[in-house]
């Protein structure tokens, strides 16, 4: 089952089976710390596993982000906001970069294998 | 008042091509999807959690941001306090806040608790879904997932995407 926000994306990519949430792009599985919603909407996500019969089927969901639909224009027609990309490991906080040099959780972290020389330098040198 | 859902395919298509971008050559499938029947009710299934938002827990490496295709295994029993996202393409603020936006795993430990549903593997997969390769997708990123969902015993996956 796929959880999808954006419809025309999922459509184009039809995967066997998808519910649709209308939320904004980073809440494809729900409102932050609103977890009677949250379960709501995981609860009508897993029963479609029950009802959708037809490989390629989307089932919209009911839920709502919010009466005022203005977020679905926020960022039209702007530039381009987006970091540059780069082989730089892009850590939440520096303390995370340090606990991760400790490496204590290396066996959890799958590196594919098409890492650059110099990532996975960076990455072995921590 | 109600309004249709965004179409962001013609909304980036158009910005890229403000930008003066090159086109991105979006993923159109148009064959009938594999199927598989849910083998057992939900109530005894153990789901596997895949989800793109470049999450990792305290402690793992993090992401970075130019086509990254490694996975990283989060154990199920995570404490939430110690997930973590790594993400240059959407808005983390609220995923920061609370994780279950993009990574429901107190949603779905709630639901085991429950009854409603039988389990959770034993590591949740996750990735940085901004990889501009679809080739590298298909031919990289899914096959090991695959390979992890057989390993981890799944019998059903819930995908969450960003």
């Amino acid at each position: 089952m796929t959880m999808s926000s954006a419809l025309d994306i999922t459509r184009a990519v039809n995967p066997p089976r998808a519910v649709f949430n209308d939320f904004p792009l980073g809440h494809t599985a729900g409102k932050p710390l609103e977890p009677a919603v949250n379960r709501e909407i995981m609860i009508a996500t897993l029963r479609a596993f029950e009802t959708i019969r037809t490989p390629g089927s989307i089932e919209l969901l009911p839920f709502e982000w919010s009466p005022d639909h203005s977020w679905k224009h926020a960022g039209a027609g702007e530039g381009d906001n987006r970091a540059p990309r780069t082989e730089e490991l892009t850590y939440q906080s520096e303390d995370d970069m340090i606990a991760a040099s400790e490496g204590k959780l290396a066996e959890e972290c799958i590196v594919c294998s098409n890492w650059s020389p110099e990532s996975r330098a960076r990455h072995s040198a921590g | 008042m109600a309004e249709p859902p965004v179409e962001y395919i013609r909304s980036i298509t158009r910005q890229y091509a403000k930008l003066g971008y090159k086109p991105y050559t979006w993923v159109y499938n148009t064959d009938t999807p594999p199927w598989q029947p849910l083998r057992k009710p939900l109530a005894q299934s153990r789901l596997a959690l895949v989800a793109s938002g470049g999450i990792y827990r305290r402690g793992q490496i993090a992401f970075h941001s130019k086509d990254d295709t490694s996975l990283r295994l989060i154990p199920t029993d995570v404490r939430t306090e110690e997930l973590r996202t790594s993400h240059f393409a959407y808005d983390q603020t609220d995923a920061r806040r609370d994780p279950n936006v993009v990574f429901p795993i107190d949603t779905l430990r709630g639901l085991v608790r429950e009854g409603l549903l039988g389990g959770l593997t034993e590591h949740a997969i996750t990735f940085m879904g901004g990889i501009y390769s679809s080739r590298r997708v298909r031919e990289e990123v899914a096959p090991t997932i695959a390979g992890y969902l057989e390993a981890e015993r799944a019998d059903i996956a819930l995908l969450v995407p960003v």
